[in-house]
């Protein structure tokens, strides 16, 4: 994928963008890219809480986007993955303080001036103002969606408005996928998504009971990273920060409870 | 021989009309009224002809097409 500044997007909630772009950030960090994740939520906070960093934060993206403070004093370096830093979102009710224009300019200074090879953006679900803002710097997005109906079909509509920009370098993300229940015929499969969506997917994730035991631990959240060659998750990850470079992974089997 | 029809056929079937409709910035009531408006206009010219007419969203190719089926006696 030759975007460097991507919007991980879905239309639909709940959906999976939060945790694939925490993945996903630390899945390039760990290939020795500098990343950037930005929550872009407004009001609500995750990213930081998915990525176990909660603790830390002192500034954030409105801070930073009105002067009070310098994105480097911003920026929270993940101490357990090298080259990833996150950029919280800020719990202000007030959509009119992200500033498209600045937010832009923001992501320009990272990639261009701080030395960052990727931003991933986290984007708020909907269609709004918070998507809006999220989507103005991207050159690429990966649109998050869950095999069913209601999913789809906002991610159809999210699409549709990522051209609109001229937002070109768009590819999908099958979260949540229930291989047992595809063979059953109860789940839409990859191959009706795609052919419904028209989109190349990179990844493709099984639901996996993992990643919410990883954001409810009684020891630290965060991702499993002291497992060898893995980011958080199942084999979803690995394989799909692989097909941002372009190798083809194998497909993931159901096996036992994922 | 019997088959039970998966739950995802029509899942599928249920996405794609809707998402012709979404594309095409319709809504399926918005066709109804049409047709039934259509039908209107079509007895003033042909006061006899009632059966037969259909409104329907298609596919062609990358556009959406709006056909009108207006069998006449």
């Amino acid at each position: 994928m030759k975007a460097r500044a991507i919007v991980v997007t879905s239309g639909k909630g709940g959906v999976g963008k939060t945790t694939t772009t925490a993945n996903l950030g630390a899945g390039l960090a760990r290939l020795g890219e500098k990343v950037a994740v930005i929550d872009v939520d407004v009001g609500l906070r995750n990213l930081d809480v998915v990525m176990g960093l909660e603790g830390r934060v002192v500034f954030d993206l409105i801070d930073v986007l009105e002067g009070r403070a310098k994105v480097r004093q911003a920026l929270i370096r993940d101490k357990r993955v090298e080259n990833l830093y996150l950029l919280p979102a800020s719990q202000t009710k007030d959509k009119e303080a992200l500033d498209p224009v600045r937010f832009q300019e923001l992501v320009r200074h990272l990639l261009e001036e701080e030395g960052f090879d990727r931003v991933l953006i986290d984007s708020p679900a909907g269609i709004e103002k918070g998507f809006q803002t999220a989507a103005t710097p991207a050159e690429g997005a990966l649109v998050v969606v869950n095999p069913e109906v209601a999913s789809v079909r906002d991610a159809d509509r999210i699409i549709g408005l990522l051209e609109a920009r001229e937002i070109r370098e768009n590819l999908l993300v099958i979260n949540r996928l229930r291989p047992k229940m595809v063979s059953r015929g109860d789940m839409l499969s990859v191959e009706d998504v795609v052919e419904i969506l028209g989109l190349k997917p990179i990844g493709i994730i099984p639901e996996d009971e993992q990643v919410l035991h990883r954001h409810h631990p009684r020891g630290r959240a965060g991702p499993r990273l002291h497992q060898p060659g893995r980011a958080f998750g199942p084999q979803g990850d690995e394989p799909r920060r692989h097909r941002l470079y372009g190798h083809r992974p194998p497909h993931p089997r159901g096996r036992g409870a994922l | 021989m019997w088959r039970r029809e998966r739950s995802k056929e029509k899942a599928k079937e249920r996405l794609k009309l809707v998402l012709a409709y979404d594309r095409a910035k319709l809504s399926p009531g918005m066709v109804e009224n049409l047709k039934r408006d259509l039908l209107e206009v079509l007895r003033r010219y042909f006061p006899a002809q009632e059966e037969g007419l259909s409104v329907a969203l298609e596919e062609r190719g990358e556009r959406m097409v709006l056909m009108a089926d207006i069998p006449l006696k």
